[in-house]
């Protein structure tokens, strides 16, 4: 049982229209049955302060990483997760954070991982909502719990390690972070915590695209023809190209990745969640930097 | 009341520690949320003067500190904004922790004091790091201000 899609016309520009939903759109169904509003946000603590009326919180940290071992929970904890939160493998579930969806993206593409396959984000989150003057509640939501199958992660398809990234270089990668971290002048965000990377600097060949560039002021994603002129026209990419995004921990690559594969129709694009985090700290793996996307190294 | 494990931590801190640790996980959320709505707003010569504050780069949206110490008292103010709310509860923590107190006092409380207020489980480890990153800098701004 899938909800309407949102006919808006800007999103029938985009090559998957059906992942991305209006406020407009979302404040109308508020309540309906088989649409379950998901919020995911940087800050653990801004569900609690107000949220969408019926949204549940699903954090990045606490739900979706496994509590050990640097990997994504396993089927049955996300089967238990999600549901507890009410959502069922055929809900259509649409998430929103803060950040222009940042961490609303890094939830979604989860979400692929396990294969559900109605979930689509609010163009514009969190903050368009407020400044919209939307309403929102501290009132949780009373969740009746329905059962969600156990069913595999499956990481072959839009997840890459760090041997997959070796073996793709002298295929586009696309550097999301910081022109500071992709040159090697930083290994953090500006502004943002140390998460340990022993080097800095950049995986040699990729093209450095932060992945803010992909929102408008409002925090909505710009539209097809501006992202065309990006990621096609300035990062050079074409058709058929397979493409690894990568960031710091995997997160701001989440929603390049989700840009480049529902928004430009790019089939096959991964997201290399070890990231800087994990390249900026191997031993013996080629880094470049400076500016320059740098050569492929002789093997 | 003296807290027998650790004498050297200052009363209120050791108050909110425990307050935090006699609550489950969940709730602990709430307090830190009823912290972030405590902390104070800047005094007047400070709102006008935002350069005096100094950034805690160690996490992850922007707040600012400012250590102030007058005759061998501390006074500690910080800034974050509505829409960071973790953060303002880590500040006002520390805020209505610290100020008031002798510069001994500050310069005594252990700098692993956030890893201890279980908060880990509640709102990340990684999280938390922000936290202490503002106690360091907040405990180098006291021994700046002590040496000038």
């Amino acid at each position: 049982m899938s909800v309407e899609f949102d006919t808006a016309e800007k999103f029938a520009a985009y090559a998957h229209p059906e992942r991305l939903v209006s406020t407009a759109w979302l404040a109308e169904r508020l309540g309906q049955p088989g649409l379950v509003v998901v919020e995911s946000d940087e800050d653990v603590l801004l569900y609690e302060t107000g949220h969408i009326p019926g949204a549940v919180k699903i954090d990045w940290h606490l739900d979706l990483n496994d509590p050990v071992v640097r990997d994504y929970i396993d089927a049955e904890a996300f089967a238990e997760l999600l549901g507890s939160k009410g959502i069922a493998r055929d809900t259509t579930v649409v998430i929103y954070g803060d950040k222009n969806n940042w961490w609303a993206a890094y939830a979604l593409w989860v979400f692929t991982l396990f294969g559900h396959e109605d979930v689509r984000l609010l163009d514009g989150g969190r903050d368009l909502w407020i400044a919209e003057g939307r309403p929102l509640t501290t009132e949780t939501p009373t969740i009746a719990p329905v059962e969600y199958p156990v069913v595999e992660r499956d990481d072959a398809a839009i997840r890459a390690f760090k041997e997959d990234v070796l073996a793709h270089l002298g295929k586009p990668l696309i550097d999301v972070r910081s022109p500071e971290e992709y040159s090697g002048e930083r290994t953090t965000a500006p502004a943002y915590p140390e998460e340990g990377a022993l080097r800095a600097g950049h995986i040699p060949t990729a093209a450095s695209v932060p992945w803010g560039r992909a929102a408008a002021e409002d925090g909505t994603f710009k539209s097809r023809t501006e992202l065309d002129a990006i990621y096609r026209g300035e990062a050079g990419l074409t058709d058929g190209d397979e493409v690894i995004a990568y960031c710091r921990i995997g997160e701001r690559s989440s929603h390049t990745w989700f840009v480049l594969t529902h928004l430009l129709g790019f089939e096959g694009v991964r997201n290399y969640d070890g990231s800087w985090t994990e390249w900026g700290s191997a031993v013996r793996v080629p880094i470049a930097t400076g500016p320059e996307r740098g050569e492929v190294p002789a093997r | 009341m003296i807290d027998t494990m650790d004498a050297s931590l200052p009363a209120r801190l050791a108050e909110t520690r425990e307050d935090f640790l006699a609550l489950g996980v969940r709730d602990r959320l709430q307090l830190l949320l009823d912290f972030a709505g405590e902390l104070p707003e800047l005094p007047a010569h400070l709102r006008d003067h935002p350069d005096l504050l100094e950034r805690v780069e160690e996490c992850q949206s922007p707040v600012y500190l400012f250590v102030e110490v007058a005759d061998g008292v501390v006074h500690l103010h910080a800034t974050a904004p509505p829409e960071s709310p973790t953060t303002r509860g880590f500040a006002s923590i520390l805020v209505q922790g610290l100020d008031g107190l002798s510069v001994d006092e500050v310069l005594a409380v252990p700098a692993d004091y956030p890893q201890s207020l279980g908060l880990a489980e509640a709102v990340s480890p990684l999280r938390v790091r922000g936290m202490t990153g503002m106690l360091a800098r907040i405990m180098r701004q006291v021994r700046d201000r002590v040496a000038a």
